[in-house]
This record gives C-alpha cells, structure tokens and sequence, in this order.
C-alpha cells in the first residue's frame, strides 16, 4: 500500500456544482476501491503556464492517498476518459516526500504511524 | 609560446578564476525533497527562457540535479511553469 498524490485539472468554464460533482467521483471511486485518503487540497481556479485546449486557466484539485497499484491504474484509465478533466498526474511518494507533505501541512495531520518529522537543517 | 602580451594573444585561453567555492545548496542546508508544486522554488533553477540551469552554473550535485529536474519537468506537465517563454522571471 504506498503512498500517491494525484493532481488533476478540471475544465475552468464547468460550474461550481459541476466540479465538485466530477471531485465528487473520483473520490468515490477511490474510496470504492478502499483506498485511504490522506489529504486533499483545493487549489482552485489558477492561471496555466500555457494553454490547453484554448484555455488560460484551470480548476487544480490534489488528492493524497494510500493505494495499491490497481487502484491507481483504474484512476488513470477514468482520468482518461473524462474529457473534462485537461490533465491528470499520479506520483508515488518516497519517505522524503511523506516527511516534506506532513511538514507542509504543519504536522498537524501526521498519518497514523506517526513517523518523526524531518527537522530541517540535520 | 607567443604569450605577448601587448595584443593579447595567448596561446591557452586564459584560466578563469572562478571567485568562489561551489557548494550544492541542498546538502548543505539539509534539504531532502524538491517539491514540483510550488513554482517559487523551482524558478530559482530556471532561467529566463524556462529552461534548467545546468550544474557547472549552479554548482548542485549530480543527486539533486536529477531531483529537481524531475521536478521541473512534472511542474511542465501541469502547466505550472511553462515549457518554454521569454522573460518570464521578472
């Protein structure tokens, strides 16, 4: 069971309930699938680098879980088939990343095992 | 031989003294994890046109390099720094 964190984007011109419906889905695919989120994190409407498909903006939403690997690979194939979701990226996290997640998050909702959280400078 | 120097010509280029010790900045101030999410930190290794700095600039080792151009490359990908653009460091 290691550890993912997915960020997607969403087409900016759906609306508020629509995005939170399409949020909504995937959440519940994943819980459907028993896989343990962690974390999630709602970054909202922001302005894209560049556009894709003729959009300057997008709605960035980020999920961290806890899965196996059927779990992410049903996920990809769901990404893929929604046309309103522009972008969908998938990253497993190394005890680096976890440590640098919790202590972005203030520690405040270190995962169950409570691992020691990286002090920064050794 | 002809090193004269009245119209400077050399014959090996001249040794560039670079004026100081390069140092990978992540091992020295402990860091572990190079984040692809916040574009802050990750403009520092980019130049103007969006591209990488290479290491003999920055001074990085070759861990961290690999690290954060991974980094920069999943932050590409989700359109949070541009693959390529023009003064956009400002």
């Amino acid at each position: 069971m290691t550890q993912y964190e997915t960020i997607f984007i969403i087409n900016p011109v759906l609306s508020g309930d629509e995005t939170k419906k399409l949020i909504a889905k995937f959440k519940g695919l994943l819980k459907k699938e028993k896989a343990e989120i962690i974390h999630e994190e709602d970054w909202g409407l922001r302005q894209l680098a560049y556009e894709i498909k003729g959009k300057g903006n997008g709605y960035y939403y980020l999920i961290e879980y806890k899965a196996g690997n059927e779990v992410v690979k049903n996920l990809e194939v769901e990404f893929g088939r929604d046309e309103n979701i522009f972008r969908h990226l998938t990253v497993s996290l190394d005890k680096n990343a976890i440590a640098f997640n919790v202590k972005q998050r203030g520690g405040a909702k270190a995962t169950k095992k409570d691992e020691p959280v990286l002090e920064e400078a050794k | 031989m002809a090193q004269t120097q009245g119209n400077i010509k050399y014959l090996s280029n001249p040794v560039i003294q670079n004026s100081r010790k390069k140092y990978c900045r992540f091992q020295k101030s402990g860091i572990t994890h190079i984040d692809y999410k916040d574009p802050e930190f990750l403009k520092k290794f980019v130049n103007d046109q969006g591209k990488i700095l290479p290491r003999r600039l920055t001074g990085t080792s070759l861990k961290f390099q690999r690290k954060i151009s991974t980094a920069v490359k999943r932050a590409r990908i989700l359109a949070i720094l541009p693959f390529v653009t023009d003064g956009f460091k400002a």
